[in-house]
């Protein structure tokens, strides 16, 4: 099971307002936000569950307790433990039992007003679902001696799990600690009754607890705190042995037993246990000699810089910190024997920490690329002492080569993958983007890899892998072959290239996914044993593919037309303002409100939308680090002009033919400057069209003049040149960085575009008025569909957007030979403003529109069915 | 499980389970959507003129139109499951003032719990060796109590511990005269919001003086194992814990194949009856799901053969024929045996505590 198990357990007691005169001055001032950093740093300096009191006469201690509890219900690294919800006041308690998702536990309740009303609050406790404290107090008054304590514990007890079943393991006495060495005699065995008292209750009241609030038994020597928690300690250990199990202490300041100087101890403990009857005066003496100097209070949080360098190495990698990592990392050095052994000692130790954290989900994707960051700083300094010693490198778990496919640009999530893997100490080999097979292969037989991993985003990668995969089997490889991007799948991995390659292919969803992969493959038994089950998962998926009955039946062509969409013209389109073809440039300034963020924590693999998931309860603080960042990274983008963003419009006369829409040179619509192709759905329709993109365009014969726009844009010149140079200096995580922002860039370029487009250039819609969030939702008017996307997935209609903007020539915006477009950030498509133009998918085809399309084309069959490959039935 | 088992049926219902692997239905949303129902068939007669759409209230058509309702649970009875859900999974007065309709609340419990205990009865009739249950459903409305809707005010709440209270009271009083056999806390995403549920469910039990079996089950809404709210599985088992729920468990969100680790882990630490529905798959680009009857039964089998649920069915996606498939994947396996654990407190924040 996975719940923490231990004898005692601390209670934080720090958010206590009758006990913390900080903490209380924090409420009053309504200063919820520092008063939140107490209790977190009660959870990190080990409170197990955190005690919770409002109790004030200046305060509403109701709205007081519903606010803080409900502030730390979003603050995951508090709320992770359990709540004690403390009052005297009932109607407190209830309040603030509404407003916590997990079991509490309530202090406390007692006999004090009588069995009906102590009954009656037990029920209501059981019903929220709740632990409770209950005190040592009835009717007659609190409990100070041994037998009163035991008397009214056991009745209490037999109320509550006779009367009205309450769970005997869910009631935690508090037998009152009281003050001890007060200079009344009365008092003096106030802590042995305590003790014997416990003793006694355990053994009566089976699966009950004990607990009890510890600074109580020192209130005499305030003032005098290294007195105060000897006594503190002393008590404890006392009374842990005779049963007491958990109890509210200032969890982090509690001084060891045995490390109390003994002439302390002796006089504490001559107290404690009333040893002697002037136990008290005696301690009274010494007291003044251990007076002042008072434990370190707040702990900075730097205390980790005073561990040996070993845990320094390791906190440094898990936190992410590179601040002392050369230091650190040189001090190692100086210990080793020799540099390669601080590699493989402490800092991989630290890695194995990491990628344990990693695979358990304690750790997310940003964190793990920020100490992989950590890692190549200190890999780097110790390298030129490596090198001095002529030694052949580390020994690493296994050589992987990693490509973006020939034909594709895309590498983002190439390099988290690389990354990862080298946090998990294997050694990539990075060929980049737009790698051909042949040098893929080349590579890999001359660096004698251990298997070949590639990646791509648009679908004509997909037909390059299934090349690669031919082409080693072809040669005589037998490296496992792993497959990943966006575009990738487990059916097309099973279906389409697993069967081209005898050796395995491993289809990999994520990032995180790859070491565990990589780890199986390396090892000769346990890659057969893999792809044994790989194959036979194949299999179900080959299987379940095949019987797979199309969702809903095809249609000829011919009747997908008579079925086409048919949008109102009866008002004529807007003629735009500036026809024509007009390069337009801005700042990334300008475009930095109109970025959409939640497809970039998307990126990072942390999935929510935003800004909700800045508050995420899992991802939360991870999202906020990130998104820090990245605002960091586009601070200095602006301030160092290190990205620029261009791109080109055009706007143009325009009909439709069919699926096709001619594009003119001039308003007399007599010369046909291009021609856009479209495809259109070809499954059988109930309530709707068989929509094509060319339907938003009215037809050439209808006479009325219609226009289309086109669009390319990039947020991305200098992306590759600004991410290599943080990559250079073993900033994999900014290099990763700078391609995600720039990504965001493109396409708020493309929403910021679209909107000029609309409110000017065409200006069909002068007077639109949208948020950001609006623009995001696409509360707008027209569309702009993407070549290679859903509506028109054919990618090589990006040429003709090319050509009719002389893209490249305006922006040094590039295709590749799969149709990829360079740099990588860059985003072009239609503008299309009929008010009824929205966006659809043209999913599954048939084999007629195919030959339609190839013989529009120009194409020949086999060349339309290779680029319409996605949409194919098979 | 529940100690109050007070009349024949929840003692018909109790050693059933002992015996065998129960069967819950599927989806009642799939099944409606194939009717392809627009705005006048779910205004029906009753609602012809209220002032807003009402398009999309699958509960309203407990009113409107009960055959398709009333079918959609003969063919889940027909297809082998032992338990019905009422389609009530939107019907609290919170959730339903999406279309003013909260006035509308109770009759739609009562209708929609009558509908499903008619074709129970019938179905017990037709098949007395099997008899029917129908499980009244208090669905998670659509607000939080424990989450803030809107991030730059992390103290605020959209919905009160009181006011899901209120509704849920309603609910349940509702469902129960509409002759239900079990209520069912389903699709919990925020804890808070179900123990306000299970606060409301106790205390209309008590003033009844009538004890029904009540099903808990939570969503788990992503790779990171835990509820929407944060909690891990076995945190979110030990805040539901005090009620001595009938039966524990997982449905909706993920498919059987992501499902299984956390229906294991609920498994491993539950001291009642296991329950687990999963979703159809995942859905596909089109907002589909997937995942056929056979290979969906295929994993619940194996969940079954390796002893970790006692109650099995489907959520989103899946169909009578689904259910089919899966009653006849269990029919000879035999249940998971029910664990007792020492006493021990069992405490929660999002992580579990237990001392």
């Amino acid at each position: 099971m996975s719940a923490q198990f231990s004898t005692f357990i601390n209670i934080g007691e720090r958010t206590n307002v009758t006990g913390s005169a900080r903490f209380k001055r924090l409420i009053l001032e309504g200063d919820y936000e520092t008063a939140l950093d107490v209790a977190r740093q009660q959870v990190e300096s080990g409170a197990q569950i955190i005690d919770i009191n409002m109790d004030e006469a200046m305060l509403d201690s109701k709205q007081a307790m519903v606010t803080f509890l409900n502030l730390i219900a979003s603050e995951p690294d508090i709320s992770r433990v359990p709540i004690m919800i403390d009052s005297s006041k009932w109607e407190v308690i209830e309040a603030g039992l509404k407003c916590v998702q997990g079991k509490a536990i309530v202090n406390s309740i007692s006999l004090k007003e009588g069995e009906e009303s102590f009954l009656a609050q037990a029920q209501k406790i059981k019903r929220y679902g709740a632990a409770t404290v209950v005190m040592a107090f009835d009717e007659t008054g609190q409990a100070d001696t041994q037998a009163r304590k035991v008397e009214i514990c056991q009745r209490s007890y037999k109320l509550l799990t006779e009367s009205i079943g309450f769970p005997p393991e869910d009631i935690i006495f508090d037998p009152n600690i009281f003050a001890v060495a007060t200079g009344i005699e009365e008092h003096d065995n106030y802590a042995v009754d305590f003790i014997e008292a416990t003793r006694k209750i355990r053994e009566l009241c089976p699966y009950a607890h004990i607990s009890g609030g510890l600074s109580n038994i020192s209130f005499s020597f305030r003032g005098n705190n290294p007195v105060r928690e000897a006594m503190h300690s002393v008590f404890l250990y006392h009374a842990i042995r005779a049963g007491m199990d958990m109890a509210i202490v200032n969890a982090g300041q509690l001084e060891v037993y045995d490390e109390i100087p003994k002439e302390l101890r002796e006089a504490v403990e001559d107290v404690i246990l009333n040893r002697r009857s002037d136990s008290t005066e005696r301690l009274l003496d010494i007291a003044p000699n251990y007076q002042g100097d008072g434990k370190a209070a707040a702990k900075e949080d730097l205390s980790w810089r005073e561990q040996d360098v070993s845990k320094r190495l390791a906190h440094a990698l898990v936190k992410g910190i590179t601040d002392y990592i050369i230091d650190d990392t040189e001090e190692a050095r100086l210990q080793a024997e020799r540099p390669l052994h601080v590699i493989e000692g402490p800092l991989m130790d630290g890695m194995n920490i990491v990628g344990d954290l990693f695979g358990e989900g304690k750790m997310f994707l940003p964190q793990v690329v920020k100490s992989a960051r950590v890692m190549k700083k200190a890999v780097a300094h110790l390298q030129p002492y490596i090198e001095a010693e002529k030694s052949d490198g580390t020994k690493s778990n296994g050589k992987i080569l990693l490509a973006t496919v020939k034909g594709d640009v895309h590498d983002i999530g190439k390099n988290i993958v690389g990354v990862v893997l080298q946090c998990n100490n294997f050694e990539v080999i990075d060929l980049g983007v737009m790698v051909p097979a042949a040098t893929i292969l080349q590579v890999a037989k001359d660096e004698n890899v251990d298997m070949i991993g590639l990646s791509g985003l648009i679908t004509p990668s997909l037909d390059e892998m299934v090349h690669v995969a031919k082409e080693m089997e072809r040669q005589g490889f037998d490296l496992p072959l792993l497959i990943g991007g966006a575009t990738t799948s487990k059916a097309h991995t099973a279906v389409k290239i697993e069967q081209n390659y005898h050796a395995p292919v491993v289809y990999v969803p994520n990032a995180s996914r790859a070491v565990g992969v990589c780890q199986k493959l390396l090892n000769r038994g346990s890659r057969d044993i893999y792809a044994e089950e790989l194959a036979k998962e194949y299999d179900k998926v080959r299987d379940q593919h095949a019987r797979k009955k199309p969702r809903s039946k095809p249609v000829t062509l011919a009747q997908a037309r008579a079925n086409a969409f048919a949008p109102d013209f009866t008002e004529a389109p807007v003629t735009p303002k500036k026809l024509g073809v007009t390069p337009v440039d801005v700042d990334i300034a300008t475009l930095r409100p109109y970025i959409d963020w939640t497809p970039f924590f998307l990126t990072w693999s942390l999935a929510g939308k935003y800004p909700r998931i800045l508050e995420d309860e899992v991802v939360g603080e991870e999202a906020r680090s990130l998104f820090a960042d990245a605002n960091e990274m586009l601070d200095n983008i602006i301030a160092n002009n290190s990205l620029a963003a261009k791109g080109v419009i055009g706007l143009f006369h325009a009909n439709r033919v069919d699926d096709d829409i001619e594009v003119y040179t001039d308003e007399s619509r007599s010369e046909v400057q291009g021609v856009a192709h479209h495809l259109r759905q070809q499954t059988l329709k109930d309530k709707f069209a068989n929509y094509c993109l060319a339907d938003y365009v009215a037809e050439k014969s209808s006479g009325i003049n219609d226009y289309i726009g086109a669009f390319a844009v990039t947020g991305g010149i200098g992306e590759d040149e600004l991410a290599d140079s943080f990559i250079k200096a073993g900033d994999d995580y900014n290099g990763i960085m700078v391609k995600a922002v720039a990504d965001r860039l493109a396409e708020a370029f493309a929403e910021y575009l679209h909107e000029q487009v609309r409110k000017v250039y065409w200006g069909y819609a002068e007077s639109e008025n949208l948020t950001n969030d609006d623009l995001i939702r696409e509360k707008y008017q027209g569309i702009r569909p993407a070549p290679g996307y859903a509506a028109c997935p054919e990618h090589t209609e990006k040429q003709l957007i090319w050509d009719l903007l002389s893209a490249e020539q305006h922006t040094g915006m590039k295709l590749t030979e799969s149709y990829a477009m360079w740099p990588g950030a860059a985003v072009s498509g239609w503008y299309f403003s009929h008010p009824q133009s929205k966006y659809f998918a043209v999913a599954k085809i048939q084999k007629d529109q195919v030959e339609d399309y190839a013989t529009r084309k120009g194409w020949t069959l086999e060349e339309a069915e290779k680029w319409l490959g996605p949409n194919l039935h098979d | 499980m529940s100690q109050h088992p007070d009349s024949s049926a929840q003692a018909t219902l109790l050693s059933a389970a002992q015996q065998r692997i129960l069967v819950l239905d599927g989806a009642m949303g799939t099944m409606i959507q194939q009717h392809k129902l627009e705005e006048e068939d779910y205004r029906g007669t009753q609602f012809a003129d209220w002032h807003c759409d009402v398009k999309g209230n699958n509960d309203l058509l407990a009113i409107t139109q009960p055959d398709i309702i009333y079918q959609i649970h003969c063919d889940y009875f027909e297809a082998g499951a032992d338990i019905v859900e009422t389609n009530t999974f939107n019907a609290t007065t919170i959730a339903m003032a999406d279309y003013d309709m909260e006035a509308q609340s109770r009759d739609i419990n009562i209708a929609a719990a009558k509908l499903a205990r008619k074709a129970a009865d019938e179905f017990t009739a037709k098949t007395p060796d099997k008899p029917r249950f129908v499980a009244g459903v208090l669905g998670p409305t659509n607000r939080t109590a424990s989450i803030s809707p809107d991030v730059n005010d992390p103290g605020k709440r959209n919905v009160t511990f009181d006011a899901l209270v209120e509704a849920y009271t309603e609910s349940t009083e509702a469902l129960i005269e509409g002759g239900v056999d079990l209520i069912m806390l389903e699709t919990i995403f925020d804890t808070l919001n179900a123990k306000a549920a299970a606060f409301a469910v106790e205390t209309v039990f008590e003033k009844l003086g009538k004890y029904l079996p009540v099903m808990i089950s939570g969503t788990i809404t992503d790779a990171s194992g835990r509820t929407l709210s944060g909690q891990t599985s076995e945190a979110f088992y030990y805040s539901m814990r005090h009620i001595s729920p009938f039966s524990f468990g997982l449905n909706c969100a993920l498919g059987p194949d992501l499902l299984r680790q956390y229906v294991e882990e609920v498994s491993t630490i539950s001291e009642c009856l296991v329950s687990a529905h999963p979703n159809a798959g995942l859905p596909n680009e089109f907002g589909e799901y997937d995942l056929e009857a056979p290979e969906m039964a295929e994993h619940i089998k194996e969940w079954a053969a390796s002893g970790l649920v006692n109650i099995v069915g489907g959520c989103c996606g899946s169909t009578p024929e689904h259910i089919r498939a899966i009653a006849e994947a269990v029919s000879s396996i035999a249940p998971r045996k029910v664990p007792k654990f020492e006493p021990k407190m069992r405490l929660s924040g999002l992580e579990p505590f237990v001392h």
